[in-house]
């Protein structure tokens, strides 16, 4: 049961807790001046928080290659996607 | 993992990891039209973003994450055939997927009193459907929970049995991965 408890996973999960914490002092005006560059840092460590889930509680980390490759593809591809749409509207 | 080899080990069904995939392009290609959206109409959304209660988002992100935790413990537990706290994870995480949908129903009646529904502007239009297209998510994995946990009761985790907790356990997770976007992207972001 201890072995269970300070496995892996439960590291995820307090990295997870701390990135979204992250996230929203981010968004309350702790690390930059202005709203476009906080809200870019926000989707960089949400995008983090996807990666963290996706490897670690859905396993992909143990998945053939082709299919971690087709996780971080997705994940590079609609992180750059909606950070440049962010940015590009303005904050 | 008991079974993993230089290949990897796939978590689950393979159709589970198409019904994933698919579920993913669709999911962003709402977030991209929501964040389309929020160009041509920058100033609905910053109001939009404004009036939302970041509190409960908050909550429910925290509520989602550790409900994730619980059921990847549940597959380590399985792997280790500690049924009873397999069965007790699914329902701790059953317990957790409650907590969303009580702090969901207070969040929209929040705002229904306000006066913001769907119809209200395009922010309020997409903030209730993309949570509502969640929340079916959310009700449905409850339903996957519900049946994991009596699944469980009887022990003896190998093959079919662990792939079947694998698989509803990876629908899960899916649910818990698009929340956490959807809370950056519609609570968080430019909302100052």
């Amino acid at each position: 049961m201890k072995a269970l408890l300070l496995s892996r996973v439960t590291a995820v999960w307090a990295l997870l807790i701390i990135a979204t914490t992250l996230s929203w002092q981010l968004g309350h005006g702790v690390g930059f001046d202005d709203a476009r560059s906080a809200g870019a840092a926000i989707l960089v460590v949400t995008f983090i928080k996807v990666r963290l889930v996706m490897r670690e509680f859905m396993e992909i980390r143990h998945a053939p290659r082709w299919m971690r490759w087709i996780g971080d593809g997705w994940i590079v591809v609609i992180a750059v996607l909606l950070v440049g749409l962010f940015v590009n509207a303005g904050a | 993992m008991s079974d993993s080899d230089s290949k990897g080990h796939i978590p689950g069904e393979a159709g589970i990891w198409l019904f994933i995939a698919g579920d993913l392009v669709m999911f962003s290609v709402l977030f991209v039209i929501f964040l389309v959206y929020r160009a041509d109409q920058l100033a609905v959304c910053q109001e939009g973003h404004a009036r939302l209660n970041q509190t409960w988002g908050l909550v429910n992100t925290i509520l989602m994450l550790t409900s994730s935790w619980l059921v990847a413990t549940a597959i380590q537990a399985a792997r280790r055939q500690m049924t009873r706290v397999v069965v007790t994870c699914f329902g701790l995480a059953l317990l957790c997927g409650f907590g969303f949908i009580v702090v969901k129903v207070f969040e929209y009646s929040e705002k229904i009193r306000a006066d913001l529904t769907l119809t209200s502007n395009d922010f309020f239009m997409l903030y209730f459907s993309y949570t509502g297209i969640h929340l079916i998510h959310v009700v449905i994995g409850m339903g996957v929970l519900t049946t994991l946990m009596l699944y469980s009761r009887s022990g003896k985790f190998a093959g079919t049995k662990l792939r079947n907790l694998e698989s509803g356990a990876s629908f899960w997770h899916l649910v818990d991965l698009l929340w956490i976007v959807l809370f950056a992207l519609l609570y968080l972001v430019g909302a100052r």
